[in-house]
């Protein structure tokens, strides 16, 4: 790995020392070990070992540190969350805080294991960290029911290491953002004891991966965007006039005639709700029998409605058992991280493949490179907001676009608020040139993929 | 009937995977697993989440501290209980539908009592047994043809073994399966179906609209003629062939192209479309074995089935599978798509039909009768729809991997030509075994053996490779590392190993996708891994 990673693990351990100390001084929580709790773990704490990290030092302390002074963040209590709170507390790490807005629903039982039935409908992260604190003795989960875009830096920053284990990709991108935002830099050096590591997992069926993130070190999130291809929505034309699979039609009874007719009073549809999932049901059987397809039944509208990806607990087993495994490695200095991703496939056979991702100089996230919009005056602004939704390694989702005109901050189009939407819709069909931009003009992006603003530099062409 | 909804709402995310009849098969299913180890532990509750039918834990550990601290199904008060009950309580708790159950003994007190006890269940899955156990429970298995998964985890290396004699895969489920279209050799009803369109004078509504099957067909047809009835092949004549299609996108009154989707479809697929129908090769092969050939009253249905689809390729197929019977979605409108589905749904269904006539003079020539119409069933047309993705898994046995003379030598020299490969953890493991054998007990257990324990497992290592007669170099650091190790089951490392195992135990249950053949090896330090046929 890179040097600065050697340096930065030598910062690391420095605070950890510092606190370890402050611990000593204080109280020490030793009530619940048992004789042999901890034997599988110390062997890699107190034994040297050929394989070891270059600053790794055997010691009785590593674990102690582990207990009572690494803090260590789980984002989302779902599929991976659950499997990544176990691996944590059951690996030593007891001060761990979890943050997941989402509910329980039925669906979820066959595989976030730290569930039952009669938790259906509480949220998720409370009921996790009550699992894992009552089975685990000593392990202090935090549960936080909120979303991630809730808590300000000041509470990230209070973290050693943070672990997402998401299905959204603007969430981890928003995550991914908030790390870079806390790193700092004198005289464009970044200061390596800023860093929060970012250990990435996700799945979907029985593929899956799991990354090492050091911001402003190695590839981020944003640096390999065309890893995660955009999620795919069928045409509005197919399911308004052409429908030919049985989903469309039940893409047209919840997106179209939902809507329309209102029934139950205009409620919102609920997909946990039978009596909606079977009216969407029965007008999708209409629509299909209309266009003569078939293969509509209840439970593909149901998948449909709700969104369901397919999942099994064995590939989230696997995935978060490599992430909580990184985490390990780098509070203790065992072993040498994960460089730095790796893809997991048991569909045909068992398949891993390990490499390094590479960072993209030029990266809207972590690069500090300033980001260059080449278009021509005669360019309209539509087109700048479809470049910036469009582009492979944007792929932002409702760009806010602001900028200085004549020492007057002005907002050229924002969609997220429905009157200056309306208001500033005008402008997508004016050319920059009418908007009075000027070359070199700096355009700020606001986005939901990143908590901080994204500078612009309009570089006009020919 | 409302608990039974309920039971499958929770399982909609893996029913897309596996389907009711995967699901169907898990619930039948009656694991059983040797030793609640984490890795055993980790390995059930994979299995238990999604709905296995039944489970048997078999141990005679009692529960030490050591096990609760890396066990997520043990708990402090579990200490000084049989393992197996104690597992099974908190595993059990996981979902309601499956029927736990324990025996309270070692799987040799079994072996030597009651070896019959482990032909009942769908798989067997042993974890951390000593290879004693494991060749002994493993010729037991193997004359009863239950497939066993053996499973490890020592330090940071995860190991496990599949033996299974022979294991059929209707399903495979391939990534990036090449479609069935026949766009090379059209069949009668498509060609008329072809034929039905006139793309010249339709109108421009209708002409965006056309599926793009049609027009790569259309186009096809003109190419043939005008090259000496020869497909594109090359880069060059595909190039060629997709401007030719390009050309027949409409214009406007100025002679601009009109936005025709359909069209930049149709170029677009020119390569998946020109693929020349034809058996796969793996297919070929199954069709050449013993058990396709010679078709007896005890024959299991898969392979009544492959034989049947073996005569449809000789006969009426005229050298081709059945006809798959699904194409892609593509722009079309409603109309033309559907017509065009049903053509080759029809057809799939009329040559499933040709396929279960075979069947059926198959049965009758080894002595069974069956009404006929009874072989249309819903297995024969999965059958035909995955005629191109069959599979046939077999893996060699315990007794001859670990035999002298049928030991595979050329596998372990080959991966050891890199000393640093996984097959060195295969070796070391082999090498632990033999330790415990000489000592009953493992390697650097407690921190004062590590030193001296180095150099006996090294002679371990040097008897091993000397008694199978292997010139390879096995670093010192590696089995330094091992001793390090001293038989630490560390949560992680099982964890990854209880999601993995799990996993092929479904393969192995649901005849769906592919398992491993035969040895698969994690290496946690680095996150790589490497499947090995030994
Ligand atoms: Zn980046």
């Amino acid at each position: 790995m890179t040097e600065g990673f050697h340096i930065w693990i030598c910062r690391r351990m420095l605070v950890y020392l510092v606190c370890r100390m402050a611990v000593d001084a204080g109280h020490r929580d030793g009530g619940c070990d048992w004789d042999g709790r901890w034997n599988h773990v110390k062997k890699f704490l107190e034994r040297p070992g050929p394989f070891t990290h270059p600053d790794f030092e055997s010691s009785t302390e590593s674990l102690q540190f582990l207990l009572e002074t690494c803090k260590i963040l789980v984002i989302g209590a779902g599929g991976l969350g659950c499997e990544l709170l176990k691996n944590l507390a059951l690996s030593g790490f007891r001060l761990i805080h979890v943050v997941d807005m989402d509910t329980i629903d039925v669906s979820n039982l066959n595989r976030q294991f730290l569930f039952r039935p009669k938790d259906v409908g509480r949220p998720k992260a409370e009921v996790a960290a009550d699992f894992i604190n009552g089975r685990v003795p000593g392990c202090k989960v935090v549960p936080h029911f909120k979303k991630i875009q809730d808590f300000d830096e000041s509470f990230y920053r209070q973290f050693h290491i943070i672990v997402c284990g998401l299905d959204s990709i603007i969430a981890r991108r928003w995550m991914n953002g908030m790390l870079i935002s806390l790193l700092s830099y004198e005289d464009g050096v970044l200061d390596p004891s800023s860093i929060i590591p970012l250990i990435d997992g996700g799945t979907e069926g029985f593929k899956g991966n799991a990354r090492v993130i050091l911001p402003g070190m190695t590839a981020c999130i944003d640096c390999t965007l065309e890893l995660y291809p955009p999620q795919i929505n069928f045409p509005m034309c197919t399911i308004a006039s052409m429908p030919r699979l049985p989903e469309h039609c039940i893409e047209y009874a919840r997106i179209l005639q939902w809507p329309k007719e209102k029934p139950f009073g205009g409620m919102l549809l609920d997909g946990d709700n039978p009596e909606h999932i079977q009216w969407v049901f029965d007008r999708s059987q209409e629509r299909a029998a209309e266009f003569n397809i078939t293969g509509v039944t209840y439970r593909l509208t149901q998948g449909v409605v709700k969104r369901i990806i397919p999942a099994v607990a064995s590939t989230n087993a696997v995935i978060a058992a490599a992430c909580a495994l990184e985490v390990f490695k780098i509070a203790t200095s065992a072993y040498i991280p994960l460089n730095n991703y790796l893809v997991f496939n048991d569909v045909d056979g068992l398949y891993t493949y390990t490499f390094e991702a590479e960072r993209k100089e030029n990266c809207s996230a972590c690069s500090q490179v300033p980001q260059d919009l080449q278009f021509p005056p005669s360019a309209k602004l539509q087109e700048v907001l479809e470049y910036l939704t469009e582009n492979a390694s944007l792929q932002m989702k409702s760009p806010a676009i602001t900028t200085t005109l004549e020492g007057k901050n002005k907002t050229l189009y924002l969609q997220s608020v429905k009157s200056i939407e309306e208001r500033t819709r005008p402008n997508l069909c004016k050319t920059l040139k009418e908007l009075g931009l000027s070359d070199g003009q700096e355009l700020a992006v606001a986005d939901v993929t990143t908590p901080q603003t994204v500078l612009f530099k309009l570089n006009f062409t020919a | 009937n409302a608990i039974k909804r309920i039971s499958k709402e929770k399982l909609l995310a893996t029913l897309k995977l596996w389907g009711d009849h995967g699901q169907e098969a898990l619930e039948n299913a009656h694991v059983c697993l040797i030793n609640a180890t984490a890795t055993g532990t980790e390995i059930l509750k994979n299995l238990v989440l999604p709905g296995i039918g039944a489970f048997t834990i078999v141990d005679g550990h009692t529960v030490t501290g050591e096990d609760v601290g890396n066990n997520f199904f043990l708990s402090y008060e579990s200490i000084g209980k049989n393992r197996a009950q104690a597992a099974t309580e908190l595993l059990q708790e996981l979902n309601s539908d499956v029927s736990g159950n324990f025996v309270e003994e070692s799987p040799d007190k079994l072996l030597d009592n009651n070896p019959e006890f482990f032909q009942r269940f769908t798989i067997v899955i042993g974890v951390q047994i000593p290879e004693s156990t494991c060749l002994r429970l493993g010729s037991v298995l193997w004359s009863a043809s239950v497939p066993f998964l053996i499973c490890k985890t020592y330090g940071l290396i995860g190991y496990m073994r599949l033996v299974v004699e022979e294991h059929t895969v209707i399903e495979s489920h391939p990534d990036n399966a090449l479609e069935d279209l026949r766009l090379d050799q059209p069949f009668a009803e498509f060609k008329n179906h072809i034929e039905s369109f006139d793309l010249d004078n339709m109108d421009k509504k209708d002409h965006s609209h056309t599926p793009w099957i049609i027009i790569v067909a259309k186009y096809l047809e003109r190419w043939l003629s005008e090259h000496n009835c020869q497909p594109p092949k090359t880069y060059k004549e595909k190039e060629a062939f997709r401007k030719l299609i390009r050309e027949g996108i409409r214009k406007n009154d100025n002679g601009v192209p009109e936005d025709e989707e359909n069209f930049e479809e149709a170029i677009k697929n020119v390569n998946t479309a020109l693929n020349p129908t034809k058996v796969p090769s793996a297919v070929e092969d199954l069709f050449n074995c013993e058990q396709c050939k010679n078709i007896t009253s005890q024959t299991s249905a898969f392979w009544v089935m492959l034989r049947a689809v073996k005569e449809f390729v000789h006969n009426e197929g005229s050298g081709s599978l059945p006809v798959r019977g699904t194409i892609p979605d593509m722009i079309a409108d409603s109309q033309k798509f559907i017509n065009l589905q049903n053509v080759y749904r029809e057809r799939a269904l009329q040559d499933a039909t040709v396929v279960s006539k075979h069947v059926e003079n198959l049965l009758q020539s080894v002595g069974k009768t069956f009404a006929t119409g009874v072989f249309l069933s819903h297995d024969l047309l999965l059958f035909c729809k995955n005629a191109s993705f069959l599979r046939v898994v077999r893996c060699r046995s315990l007794a001859e991997e670990y035999g002298v003379d049928t030991v595979n030598k050329d596998e372990i020299t080959s991966y050891m030509d890199n000393s640093d490969s996984e097959m060195v953890f295969y070796l070391i493991l082999r090498a632990v075994e033999r330790f415990y054998q000489q000592h009953s007990r493992y390697p650097g257990v407690y921190n004062y053996q590590v030193e001296d324990d180095i150099s006996k497992l090294k002679l371990c290592v040097n008897s091993l490779l000397q008694e199978y007669g292997l010139n390879v170099n096995i670093k010192d650091d590696y089995i330094h590392e091992f001793c390090r190790y001293g038989a630490s089951e560390p949560h992680t490392v099982a964890a990854f190993l209880g999601g993995s195992a799990a996993q092929e135990a479904i393969k192995i249950i649901s005849h769906q996708f592919v398992p491993f053949n035969n040895t698969f090896i994690y290496n946690a330090m680095s996150q790589t891994s490497a499947t090995l046929q030994l």
